[in-house]
C-alpha cells in the first residue's frame, strides 16, 4: 500500500530513529508516528547464559546508562537467589545508581538538550549543539561537563571504570567505598551545587520565554509510573510502584515489581523495533503512561533532602494535580541532579559504606526473577526466568525509552500539528520535533545530538500512503 | 645423563637430554608463548603457539614436545614464526564465542594475554558461531564450551595430577567437546572429587567457579606444580 511501511534496519547502533507524518486531505497533520529502527536482541542472545553473568551482558545495552541495567540485573539476581543483600551493599548500589542520574541528567540537559533552548531552535544544526554553548557560554559549557565528570567519577570510585564496571553483581557488590573515594567524591560537592544552582536559575528563565513551548511540546493528560517509598518519597533503586493520573490521585500503589505484569501490558507495532507498554487495566492505547524524572516528581509526595524539596513544591505549582507537559522533563531532570548531589553528600558522613559485608551468597531458590530500578529515564524492569542450574530460558527487559513510547507518539504528533501546515517542512520545525523526542531523553539521542545531527527521517504521507516529502539529516 | 649443546637465537646452551627445547628456552631465560603447556604435566603439542625453527628442518615444530639435539640451531622469534602464531590464534578466537568484555576470566585469560601481547588486534577469519552450552550441573564449578580451546589441559589434570580421570575430549576436529565420565552432565559424573584442579589449569574462561562474575576468575596455577613436586620430588615448596 505505502512504500514507507518498509524500513530495513540500516544501522545496529544506538540512535537512529525515523518520524512519519501522516497529512488529511486538507493539508493538515492527522497524525505523527516515532519509529525506532534499531534491533539489538538482547533478550534473545541472553537465553542460555548463567544469571551472574547477566549484571555484566546486559550493561552492554547501553553507553550512556550501563549502570541502570547492570543494577536492575542484580537486583534480579538477588530475587533469583531469593536473597536479602547485605546493607551496606544496597547503599553502595545506591551511591552508584546517584552518580548515574547526575552523569546522564547533566549529558542530557548541558550537551543535548539545552542548545536548543538556550541558542534558539532556528540556530544552524552546525552551531546548535555543546560547542555552540561553549561559544556562547563557555563558563556554563564548562561547568556542565564537569557536572557530567562527577557523576562519572562518583562510578569510578566505587566500580573502578566509568562505563561498563563488572562491580554490581547477583547478592550485592564487590567492594566498598575507599577513604580516598571517599574524600574525592566530598571534595567535589561544593562545585556540583553550584552548577546545579546555575542551571536551575537558568531554566527557570527560560520557562519565561518558552511558555509556547510548554503548551505545545507533549503536554496532555496521561499516567505516571515510578517507585515511591510507603511515604510517597522520591525513589530511585528499591521500594515499590506507584502509578497517578494526571490529576495526581494515586490508582495504584506500593506494587511490587515482581507483580508488573499484572498491570503493564506490552504491544508490539509493525513500525518500531520499540515496544510500546501500557497501563494494561485502561488497555492500548489509552492506557498510556509517562516515567522518567517528570514522572518520578509528579508521583513523589516529598524528595526526601531539603534543598530539592523546597524545588519540588515550586515545580508542583506548574500543573494542577499533575505537571503534565513534557517540555518540563528538563526541570524535573535538574530536581533530581540537586537531590542526588543532596543524598550523595549523606552517604559521605555514613561509615557503613565502607564495610566489608557486601555479598550474599545462595544458589538459586526462585526459577523467576524480576529486578526494577529507576534508570534516569524511567523505570527499568529486568524479568529473568532460569532454569535448576541457573542458566536463562527467558529474558524480558523493559526500558525507560520504551515506556514512554506512546508519549513520545504523542508529543511529535502534537508539535508536528502545531507547526506543520502543508506539504513544506523546514529544519527548524524538524528540530522541534526532534526536541520533542529529546524532552524524554531516549537512549537513542544519546550518541548523535552531541555532533549536531540526530539521524532522523520525517517523511509527510498523504492520505493515499503517498510520501510527499520528506527530509534526511544524519 | 648427558648433556647436549645447542644454540637458541643464536646463544650457545646446554640441555640434558631428554628436555624439551621449551624447557631448554625457559632455564636460558628466553621466553615462547605457550597455551596448552602446563608445568606439572605432560605436554601434547595441541595449540601450536610455541612454533620454533631449526635449521635443516623445513617445517615448523613444536617447542614443547621437540627434545634438544646436539648441534640444534633453534630460532624462536622471526617473521614467519609470528605469522603462524598469530594466524594460529585467531583461528581460535574465530573457532568459538569468546566474549573478553563479560567473561569471567577477563583480565586473566591467557589467550586473551597471548592476543595482546602478539599483536592481535583483529581476526581475519569469519567467527564460526557455533551453539555451544554452559554446563552448571555440577555443584561448585560451571563448564562454559563457548570459551573452550580444547587445549585439553583439564583432561591431563584431572588424569594425571588428581587421578580421577573424569574429564576426556569426545568428538572430533571442531566439534570436540571436553566431557564428564562418558558425557554426561558433570553434576551427574561419579568420578569427580570435586577436587577444583581442572579449574585452576583453564587458560580462558571455560572452567570456572559457579557464581563468579566478569574478571572474577583468577587462578593460582602453583597449586597444581605445587602438588606435582610434592609427589615426585618428596619437596614441600610453598
Amino acid at each position: 500500500m505505502s512504500k514507507r511501511i518498509v524500513i530495513d534496519p540500516v544501522t545496529r547502533i544506538e540512535g537512529h530513529a525515523k518520524i512519519s507524518i501522516f497529512m488529511d486531505d486538507a493539508g493538515n497533520v492527522a497524525d505523527a508516528e516515532f519509529h525506532v529502527v534499531e534491533f539489538r536482541g538482547f533478550e534473545k542472545f541472553c537465553e542460555g547464559r548463567p544469571y551472574t553473568e547477566m549484571p555484566g551482558i546486559t550493561q552492554r545495552i547501553c553507553g550512556i546508562c550501563p549502570i541502570s541495567h547492570t543494577l536492575a540485573s542484580a537486583k534480579a539476581g538477588d530475587a533469583l537467589m531469593s536473597v536479602n543483600i547485605p546493607p551496606a551493599a544496597d547503599k553502595l548500589r545506591r551511591l552508584l545508581n546517584l552518580g548515574q542520574f547526575i552523569q546522564s541528567h547533566a549529558l542530557s540537559f548541558f550537551h543535548l538538550s539545552a542548545p536548543d533552548f538556550l541558542l534558539g531552535w532556528d540556530t544552524p544544526p552546525a552551531q546548535r549543539n555543546v560547542f555552540g554553548i561553549i561559544n556562547s557560554n563557555a563558563d556554563l559549557a564548562r561547568a556542565g561537563i564537569r557536572l557530567r565528570q562527577f557523576g562519572q567519577e562518583i562510578i569510578e570510585v566505587l566500580a573502578g571504570k566509568k562505563v561498563h564496571p563488572a562491580w554490581a553483581v547477583p547478592g550485592g557488590v564487590r567492594s566498598s567505598l575507599t577513604p580516598e573515594g571517599r574524600a574525592k567524591i566530598k571534595a567535589w560537592l561544593p562545585e556540583a551545587y553550584a552548577t546545579t544552582k546555575v542551571a536551575l536559575d537558568l531554566f527557570k528563565k527560560t520557562l519565561q520565554s518558552h511558555k509556547a513551548e510548554v503548551q505545545i511540546f507533549g503536554n496532555f493528560p496521561s499516567l505516571f509510573m515510578g517507585l515511591t517509598t510507603p511515604d510517597g518519597t522520591w525513589e530511585h533503586h528499591g521500594s515499590k510502584l506507584r502509578f497517578t493520573d494526571s490529576s495526581g490521585s494515586i490508582i495504584a500503589d506500593q506494587v511490587d515489581v515482581a507483580n508488573y505484569k499484572e498491570y503493564i501490558g506490552e504491544s508490539v507495532q509493525n513500525a518500531s523495533y520499540l515496544k510500546s507498554p501500557y497501563y494494561l487495566s485502561l488497555g492500548f492505547p489509552d492506557g498510556i503512561y509517562r516515567v522518567g524524572p517528570l514522572a518520578r516528581l509528579n508521583i513523589a509526595e516529598q524528595m526526601g533532602v531539603p534543598q530539592a524539596d523546597e524545588e519540588l513544591k515550586k515545580f508542583k505549582k506548574l500543573g494542577r494535580g499533575a505537571v503534565t507537559s513534557s517540555f518540563l522533563y528538563h526541570y524535573a531532570r535538574l530536581i533530581e541532579i540537586l537531590a542526588a548531589i543532596e543524598y550523595t553528600e549523606r552517604y559521605m558522613d555514613d561509615p557503613e559504606l565502607s564495610s566489608s559485608y557486601l555479598r550474599a551468597d545462595a544458589g538459586i531458590n526462585s526459577l523467576t526473577g524480576v529486578g526494577a530500578s529507576e534508570a534516569p529515564r524511567g523505570t527499568l524492569f529486568h524479568d529473568y526466568t532460569v532454569d535448576r542450574e541457573g542458566l536463562l530460558q527467558k529474558v524480558n527487559l523493559i526500558v525507560a525509552t520504551g515506556q514512554n513510547n506512546l508519549a513520545m507518539n504523542q508529543t511529535v504528533a502534537q508539535i508536528a500539528r502545531h507547526y506543520i501546515r502543508g506539504n513544506n517542512v523546514s529544519e527548524a520545525m524538524l528540530n522541534r520535533v526532534e526536541h520533542g523526542i529529546r524532552c524524554y531523553d531516549p537512549c537513542l539521542s544519546c550518541s548523535t545530538h552531541a555532533v549536531g545531527q540526530m539521524p532522523l527521517h520525517v517523511q509527510l504521507v498523504a492520505p493515499d500512503g503517498q510520501v510527499i516529502n520528506e527530509v534526511m539529516r544524519g | 645423563m648427558a648433556a647436549k649443546t645447542l644454540t637458541i637465537d643464536g646463544k650457545q646452551i646446554s640441555a640434558e637430554e631428554g628436555a624439551s627445547v621449551l624447557q631448554a628456552a625457559s632455564e636460558a631465560g628466553i621466553t615462547i608463548p605457550t597455551l596448552c603447556h602446563l608445568e606439572g604435566v605432560y605436554d601434547v603439542g595441541a595449540c601450536r603457539l610455541c612454533l620454533i625453527e631449526v635449521k635443516g628442518i623445513p617445517k615448523l615444530l613444536p617447542a614443547c614436545t621437540t627434545k634438544v639435539a646436539e648441534g640444534m640451531e633453534v630460532s624462536t622469534d622471526s617473521e614467519r614464526l609470528r605469522k603462524y602464531r598469530r594466524m594460529t590464534l585467531e583461528l581460535l578466537f574465530a573457532e568459538r564465542n569468546h566474549v573478553c568484555a563479560v567473561c569471567v576470566a577477563n583480565g586473566h585469560c591467557e589467550l586473551q594475554t597471548l592476543a595482546y601481547s602478539l599483536g592481535m588486534d583483529h581476526v581475519r577469519y569469519d567467527y564460526n558461531f557455533p551453539k555451544w552450552g554452559v554446563d552448571t550441573t555440577h555443584r561448585l564449578f560451571g563448564m562454559d564450551h563457548n570459551r573452550c580451546i580444547l587445549c585439553a589441559r583439564c583432561v591431563r589434570t584431572c588424569w594425571h595430577v588428581e587421578g580421577a580421570g573424569t574429564k576426556n575430549v569426545a568428538g572430533r576436529g571442531s566439534k570436540s567437546k571436553i566431557i564428564s565420565d562418558l558425557n554426561q552432565p558433570w553434576g551427574h559424573s561419579e568420578s569427580c572429587t570435586e577436587c577444583g584442579k581442572c579449574v585452576m589449569s583453564c587458560p580462558t574462561g571455560a572452567l570456572f567457579r559457579k557464581g563468579s562474575t566478569v574478571g572474577e576468575s583468577e587462578r593460582d596455577r602453583t597449586k597444581l606444580e605445587f602438588i606435582v613436586t610434592a609427589r615426585e620430588k618428596k619437596q614441600w615448596n610453598a
